[in-house]
């Protein structure tokens, strides 16, 4: 469950302030299925990035499972990012000399689980999105879609409540996108929050609840019309 | 994040910019081999004068006219010292009973024929116990006759360098040969033996000690040899020997006497500090190395940024970044210095097998510190580009700006 309460955003370029976010108050349920469209410099992106605790809120609350989390130091913000946050990137962020299966287990070596259940559960995951005989390949030996699926075996192999999602398929061709978006929406379907960050209308259309920014407001917040 | 993880991962860092992990490695183990190496050939150069004076026994005083303040060194010009004789010699044999046996020692150059052949040659003039002092064998016939000290006698003792140019492959032995005006017959020759302390032991011609000095016209001998019974009498055996010269020289101190430690002492101390000065100049190249990695390092984290951004997305605290990029820092100067441990330690041993004579050991406290300078320099160096990683904000990182 995720409650913002009068959540801002500053960044000072310059001498200049900008306001990314102003005033936002938002409370997303478990096992929702969102999509955060708008306009370029709309607060999207710093929308997702303080839901994902990568960054913190000027003022305003970020209640996160009952527990405010928009001032925690940055140890502990690293500390749900790995429990409970799974990131998928627009351009997938692979690390290129590692294979699917040293991706996937990527976040399990930080989180610090022995190397016999991460080869497991590395294994588990990319059975789980269809990717079981590309597990000793490295990320220039997969196609696009393939490596936004190790991306995805990535951010839900350490069984997250949250998946957030910056362009997932803004870099795919049509056909892969879609695959891409029907697996985000399976996993949404067994229970994971899913908040999609897209520009593109038909992704956005998919989803169980459209939230559109303009200028750092929440210009709309309901269903796919 | 465990330190088999820390280290897998590093691993792969490195195994995936070959090239510039190669580059890193040769320049750290370049620097750590220098100062091995270096410091082998300084050790290696102490060694060999250590050898060449032990190779003389340890027992050895050695008396010259003349007296200066400053220990260790010999006075460069005798002066108005008063002459070191032959008598000096027989009272000293007779007076101290710590001395086992004395050599007078005689030096002069002087033009030496045989038929129509001549050489310049260095004459020594001293008696029979010289052979057994100075470690000297007679290679053919003998050496000069047991007669009284100051007594000389027409018989010379030739080097094995002289045999051959004066007499090619006739038998010198009972041959006459004139050294200078004088005319003196050849009874032995010595076993070849090379340099010893800057004088070739083959060109030499020995003769009694009172024939040299005559011959050269001397007042005063130029050495006395002194062999001490036991090295833990060397000492009280030097006070005895100056006491007996002040006696016979009217109650004045004008001799010197050099213990064979205090010669080796002075000379110890000056390839001492061509060690320290050859292990500053590699040490030089050693933090270049450093600021090599340090540099390989900075270059990686800026290349890395979105990585970094990617493992903090993933859960990653500053503390692991950290001890991600510094464990690949240490991994790469350890790496290096281990291969500079063994590009010093074939060097030196490469150069023992060129020069024999030289014995290149690298000394235990320069291998010690390369070692510890190597890891501590990755760990040093390695800080600040780990700390800049650390601290990166996710956000921007994963941007890759």
């Amino acid at each position: 469950m995720i409650e913002l309460r009068g959540l801002t955003r500053h960044f000072h370029v310059g001498d200049q302030t900008v306001h990314a976010l102003r005033a936002v108050s938002l409370a997303v349920p478990d096992g929702d299925y969102l999509a955060l469209m708008g306009p370029s410099g709309s607060g999207k992106s710093t929308l997702l990035h303080i839901l994902g605790c990568l960054d913190r809120p000027t003022s305003g609350s970020y209640v996160l499972d009952g527990h405010e989390v928009g001032s925690l130091p940055e140890g502990e913000l690293a500390e749900i990012r790995s429990r409970k946050i799974g990131f998928v990137f627009q351009f997938f962020h692979l690390v290129p000399r590692l294979t699917a299966a040293g991706n996937v287990e990527l976040p399990m070596i930080l989180a610090g689980i022995r190397p016999g259940e991460r080869r497991a559960r590395a294994a588990k995951a990319l059975a789980a999105v269809g990717l079981t005989d590309r597990a000793s390949h490295r990320p220039d030996q997969l196609s696009g879609g393939q490596r936004q699926r190790v991306a995805i075996a990535r951010a839900t192999v350490m069984g997250p409540s949250i998946l957030l999602a910056d362009e997932p398929t803004g870099n795919l061709d049509r056909a892969s996108g879609r695959e891409i978006i029907e697996l985000i929406e399976r996993m949404n379907r067994d229970g994971l929050t899913v908040v999609v960050v897209t520009h593109d209308p038909e992704i956005g259309g998919r989803a169980r609840r459209i939230l559109k920014l303009v200028d750092g407001r929440i210009a709309s917040d309901g269903g796919p019309s | 994040m465990n330190a088999l993880d820390l280290l897998r991962f590093a691993w792969a860092a490195l195994k995936g910019h070959r090239l510039r992990t190669i580059l890193t490695l040769g320049g750290m183990s370049i620097g750590v081999g220098a100062v091995i190496l270096l410091t082998a050939l300084g050790e290696g150069a102490r060694a060999y004068v250590t050898n060449e004076f032990m190779a003389l026994g340890s027992n050895l005083l050695i008396v010259l006219p003349g007296k200066t303040e400053t220990t260790g060194n010999a006075p460069i010009l005798g002066g108005t010292a008063r002459p070191l004789t032959l008598e000096d010699c027989e009272a000293i044999l007779r007076h101290s009973r710590r001395v086992r046996r004395l050599a007078p020692l005689s030096v002069g150059s002087a033009r030496i024929g045989h038929g129509e052949r001549r050489r310049e040659v260095t004459v020594l003039g001293s008696t029979p116990e010289l052979l057994p002092v100075r470690r000297l064998e007679v290679g053919i016939g003998r050496f000069l006759p047991d007669v009284e000290i100051d007594r000389g006698a027409p018989v010379a003792v030739i080097g094995r360098t002289v045999q051959m140019e004066l007499f090619g492959p006739e038998n010198p032995l009972g041959q006459p040969i004139r050294i200078g005006d004088w005319r003196f017959r050849v009874v032995g020759v010595m076993a070849a033996k090379g340099q010893s302390l800057g004088l070739n032991m083959d060109d030499v011609v020995i003769v009694p000690v009172a024939s040299s000095m005559r011959l050269f016209n001397q007042l005063s001998l130029f050495r006395i040899l002194i062999e001490v019974g036991a090295h833990s009498e060397i000492d009280s055996a030097r006070q005895d020997v100056l006491d007996i010269l002040r006696e016979r020289h009217e109650g004045e101190e004008d001799v010197t006497v050099l213990t064979q430690d205090s010669v080796l002492g002075a000379f110890n101390r000056i390839l001492g500090a061509l060690t320290l000065a050859l292990a500053g100049i590699a040490a030089i190249s050693l933090s270049v190395a450093g600021i090599g990695i340090m540099n390989v390092m900075l270059v990686s984290v800026s290349e890395r940024t979105p990585e970094v951004g990617l493992l903090k997305a993933l859960g990653a605290t500053p503390r692991q970044i950290l001890k991600v990029f510094l464990v690949e820092a240490v991994l790469l100067s350890a790496a290096g210095g281990l291969l500079g441990l063994l590009v010093g330690y074939l060097g030196s041993a490469i150069l023992s097998q060129a020069f024999p004579a030289l014995p290149t050991r690298p000394p235990t406290w320069a291998v010690a510190a390369a070692t510890a300078v190597s890891l501590a320099a990755g760990a040093l160096f390695g800080v600040l580009p780990a700390r800049r990683a650390a601290r990166l904000d996710p956000v921007i990182a994963l941007a890759g700006r």
